[in-house]
C-alpha cells in the first residue's frame, strides 16, 4: 500500500487545485478585460480592511459555514446533499412562523426557539428524499433537486397566498416583532468612542455557527453515531456487517444535514431581513456544497473555507460597485473550485501520488516498490 | 373551453415541450452510456447564450445555432475529461458545469453587449422564424382539421420538428443499430464491452457528444426560437425539468416524448391561466410549477412502478488488471 502522507492529502491537494481555480479565475478576468491583481486588491480592501466589510464577509461566512455542514455532514454517510438550497428555505419558514406567532420575551430565547423550529422544518424536508433513499432506493441526488423545486414552490404560495401581510404588495412576510431582533456586531462591539462593524449585517448567528462546527466535529469523531456515519460511508456492505443500519444512518445523517441547512436561515431572515422575504438563501445552499468540498468535510476545513467564500462574495459585491466585473465572477470562481476540488480532484491527485512515490523509491532497498504503480 | 383556446394551449405545449425533449433526449444518451448528467441545465444555457450572441453579431441564425452547439459540446468535455478520464464524480461535475454556465454567459454577456447580462434582441435573420408547412394557409378553413392543420402542426420553428424527428431516431439508433446496442451495454456492463476489445471509453465520449450536441441544439431553440435573444437565467430549471422527464421515462425515447409533452403541457397551463378553479378548489399556479417534479419523486418512489436507471450509472470505469 503506498501512499501519499496524510498532509499531502488533506493540505496539498486541495491547496494545489485551489491555485489551478484562482489562476482559471485570473485569466477570465484579464478575458474580460480587467486587471486581476487590481481586482484582488479591490477585493481585499473592500472585505478585510475595514470592519464594516469584515461584518459582511462573516455575515456571508456564517450562512457557508451552516450550508457547508450540512453538505459535509452528508458527505461522511456518502450522501451528496445537493438539497441544502431547499431545506434552507423551508427552514426560514420555521424561523418565520417561531418569530411571528409566539410571544417571545427576549432575543436570546427567541433564538434558541427559532433554531429549534429551523433546524426542525429543515430536517423534515430532508426527511423525504432520505427515506426515499434508505427504503425505496431512489437516488438522493435527484430527489434532493426536485425538493428544491418544490420547496420554491411551497415558500412562493405561502408568501403570496397566506403569510403576506393585508395590502403588502411584495411576496414576504410581516416583519418580526421588536423582541426577536438578534444583536448585530455593532450592536455588541461598537464603544462609545468608536463605532465598529457600522451597517454591516453579521450578527451572533455567527457565534452558532461557529459552535455548531465544534459539536459536528464532536459528532462526528467523538461519539458513536458519528463512528456509524463514517463506517456507512466508507463502506455500506462493512457496516452492515458490523450491526449497523443503513437506514438508519442515511436517515439520522440526512436529518442532521437538513437541520443544519434550516438553521442558515437564522442568519439571513431572523439576523438581517427581519421578516422572510422570497429569496432569502440567495443560493447559499449550494455554496455549501463547494465550502464542503474545499474544506475536505472537515468542520474546521468549512470554517476556513466559509470565511474564503465570505471574503469572495463581499470582495464580489465591492467589484461590481466599482469596476464593470459583474457579481457573477463569483459564480464563475465558485464553479471553478467545485470543478477542481470535487471533479477533477484525481488530475492534480494523481500526478501528484506519482511524485511522491517517486521521492520514496530510494528508500527502499529490497525493490518491491519498482513493481507497484498508483494503478494498484 | 372552447375549440380554438385548446388549440392554442396545445401549440404553446408543442413549444414548451421542445427545450424539453431536445435536453431530455441528450441526457437520455448520456445516461444510457453510464455517465449521470445534472449539467443538461447548464449546457443549455451556455448555448442559449452564444447562439444569441453570434445571431445577433452575425445576424445569421445558423452561425448561432453553431457557435451554440460548440459551447455545448466544450461543456461536455469538461465533463467527460472529469467524468471518464479523471474518473470524478459525475454529479459534482454537473453541478460545477451548472454554474460555469450561469457565472460565464452573464459574465460574456456584460463584456461584450454592455445591456445588464443579456444580448440585444434578436430580428430578422437572426432568429429561427416559423415554417409554413405547404397548404396550411388552404386549409386552415376546413372545420376541426384545418385548425389542427395550420396551427398546432403547421407555424412551428424548424427546430421543432427537428425535436421531434429526434425521437424516432434516437429510437432507431439505440434500439436497430449496433452502435445503440454498445452504447446501451456500456451503461449497464461495461466490463462485458471492454471484454469484446470495444472501447468504453471512447463509447462514453462519444454519449457524451451527442448529449452536448442536443443541449447545444435545445439552448440555440430557446433564445433564437422561444424568445428573441438571451437574458440572464433564462433556462429557468428546463434542465432539471428535462432531467425529471428523463427518469419519469424511465430512460426510453418515446416514453421521454409523453413525459417532455405533459411536463410542457403542464408550463403551457400555467402559463396561461393564474390559479385554475375547478368549482370545488382552486389550483394555484405554484401547483404547475412544482407538479413535474413532484410526479418524478412520486416515480423515483416506485410507488406507480420502479424507474430502474442504467446500472453502471454514476460508476467511473476502471480496466481490470
Amino acid at each position: 500500500m503506498d501512499k501519499m502522507p496524510a498532509w499531502a492529502d488533506a493540505v496539498l491537494v486541495p491547496l494545489i487545485s485551489l491555485i489551478l481555480a484562482a489562476l482559471l479565475s485570473a485569466l477570465v478576468i484579464i478575458g474580460i478585460g480587467e486587471d486581476p491583481i487590481a481586482a484582488f486588491q479591490l477585493m481585499v480592501d473592500g472585505a478585510l480592511m475595514r470592519s464594516s466589510g469584515w461584518g459582511y464577509t462573516l455575515y456571508y461566512a456564517t450562512n457557508f459555514i451552516f450550508t457547508g455542514l450540512a453538505v459535509a455532514i452528508a458527505f461522511h454517510a456518502r450522501l451528496f446533499n445537493i438539497g441544502g438550497e431547499g431545506q434552507a428555505m423551508i427552514g426560514g419558514l420555521g424561523v418565520a412562523l417561531a418569530c411571528l406567532y409566539i410571544p417571545w420575551p427576549n432575543w436570546y430565547v427567541a433564538l434558541v426557539g427559532a433554531t429549534v423550529s429551523a433546524a426542525l422544518f429543515g430536517a423534515l424536508w430532508a426527511l423525504v428524499p432520505a427515506y426515499l433513499q434508505a427504503k425505496r432506493g431512489s437516488h438522493i441526488v435527484i430527489t434532493t433537486i426536485m425538493f428544491n423545486f418544490i420547496a420554491a414552490a411551497v415558500l412562493n404560495y405561502v408568501l403570496v397566498n397566506l403569510l403576506r401581510p393585508q395590502g403588502a404588495m411584495d411576496p414576504a412576510t410581516a416583519r418580526f416583532p421588536e423582541a426577536t431582533h438578534l444583536p448585530t456586531f455593532q450592536d455588541m462591539f461598537s464603544t462609545a468612542a468608536e463605532p465598529m462593524f457600522r451597517g454591516a449585517p453579521a450578527n451572533v448567528t455567527f457565534f452558532l455557527a461557529v459552535l455548531a462546527c465544534f459539536l459536528v466535529w464532536l459528532l462526528i469523531w467523538r461519539t458513536r453515531l458519528g463512528y456509524e456515519i463514517r463506517a456507512f460511508g466508507f463502506s455500506e456492505s462493512g457496516a452492515k456487517y458490523a450491526g449497523i443500519s443503513p437506514v438508519k444512518i442515511t436517515v439520522v445523517a440526512m436529518l442532521i444535514s437538513g437541520g443544519l441547512a434550516g438553521m442558515m436561515a437564522l442568519n439571513t431572515t431572523m439576523g438581517e431581513a427581519e421578516r422572510l422575504v422570497m429569496n432569502a438563501t440567495e443560493g447559499a445552499g449550494f455554496i455549501g456544497i463547494a465550502v464542503a468540498l474545499m474544506g475536505r468535510s472537515h468542520p474546521l476545513g468549512v470554517l476556513l473555507a466559509a470565511l474564503l467564500f465570505g471574503f469572495l462574495y463581499q470582495g464580489g459585491a465591492e467589484l461590481a460597485l466599482w469596476t464593470n466585473i459583474p457579481r457573477e465572477l463569483i459564480v464563475v470562481i465558485q464553479a471553478l473550485v467545485i470543478l477542481f476540488t470535487g471533479a477533477l480532484d484525481n488530475m492534480v491527485r494523481m500526478p501528484l501520488e506519482r511524485t511522491f512515490l517517486a521521492f520514496r523509491k530510494p528508500a527502499r532497498p529490497d525493490g518491491r516498490s519498482a513493481q507497484s504503480g498508483p494503478a494498484e | 373551453m372552447d375549440f380554438l383556446t385548446l388549440i392554442q394551449v396545445l401549440d404553446s405545449t408543442v413549444r414548451l415541450a421542445t427545450p424539453l425533449l431536445l435536453a431530455c433526449l441528450a441526457g437520455l444518451f448520456s445516461e444510457r452510456a453510464g455517465i449521470f448528467d445534472i449539467g443538461l441545465e447548464g449546457k443549455m444555457l451556455a448555448a442559449a447564450f452564444f447562439s444569441a450572441a453570434v445571431a445577433s453579431i452575425t445576424g445569421d441564425v445558423w452561425m448561432g445555432l453553431g457557435a451554440g452547439i460548440l459551447a455545448s459540446i466544450a461543456l461536455s468535455v469538461v465533463h467527460g475529461l472529469a467524468s471518464i478520464t479523471f474518473r470524478g464524480n459525475q454529479l459534482i461535475s454537473g453541478v460545477a458545469i451548472n454554474f460555469l454556465a450561469a457565472g460565464l454567459t452573464v459574465l460574456i454577456a456584460q463584456d461584450w453587449f454592455s445591456q445588464g447580462g443579456r444580448t440585444p434582441s434578436l430580428i430578422g435573420a437572426g432568429r429561427f422564424e416559423p415554417v409554413i408547412l405547404p397548404g396550411a394557409e388552404t386549409l386552415a378553413g376546413v372545420p376541426l382539421l384545418g385548425p389542427i392543420y395550420s396551427e398546432l402542426i403547421s407555424g412551428h420553428s424548424i427546430l421543432v420538428y427537428f425535436g421531434f424527428l429526434m425521437v424516432p431516431l434516437t429510437w432507431w439508433l439505440l434500439y436497430r443499430t449496433r452502435f445503440g446496442l454498445r452504447l446501451r451495454a456500456v451503461g449497464e456492463a461495461p466490463e462485458a464491452v471492454d471484454t469484446a476489445g470495444i472501447s468504453v471509453v471512447g463509447l462514453r465520449y462519444m454519449a457524451v457528444g451527442i448529449c452536448g450536441i442536443l443541449c447545444g441544439v435545445a439552448g440555440a431553440y430557446l433564445a433564437t426560437a422561444l424568445q428573441a435573444g438571451f437574458v440572464k437565467d433564462m433556462t429557468a430549471g428546463r434542465g432539471f425539468i428535462a432531467l425529471a422527464a428523463l427518469i419519469f421515462a424511465k430512460w426510453r425515447p418515446w416514453y421521454a416524448l409523453y413525459a417532455c409533452l405533459l411536463f410542457g403541457l403542464l408550463q403551457a397551463v400555467a402559463l396561461r391561466y393564474q390559479n385554475i378553479d375547478l368549482g370545488v378548489f382552486v389550483v394555484p399556479v405554484q401547483v404547475m410549477d412544482a407538479l413535474p417534479y413532484i410526479l418524478t419523486v412520486v416515480i423515483l418512489a416506485g410507488f406507480v412502478g420502479k424507474a430502474i436507471p442504467p446500472r453502471a450509472g454514476g460508476e467511473p470505469y476502471v480496466k481490470e488488471r
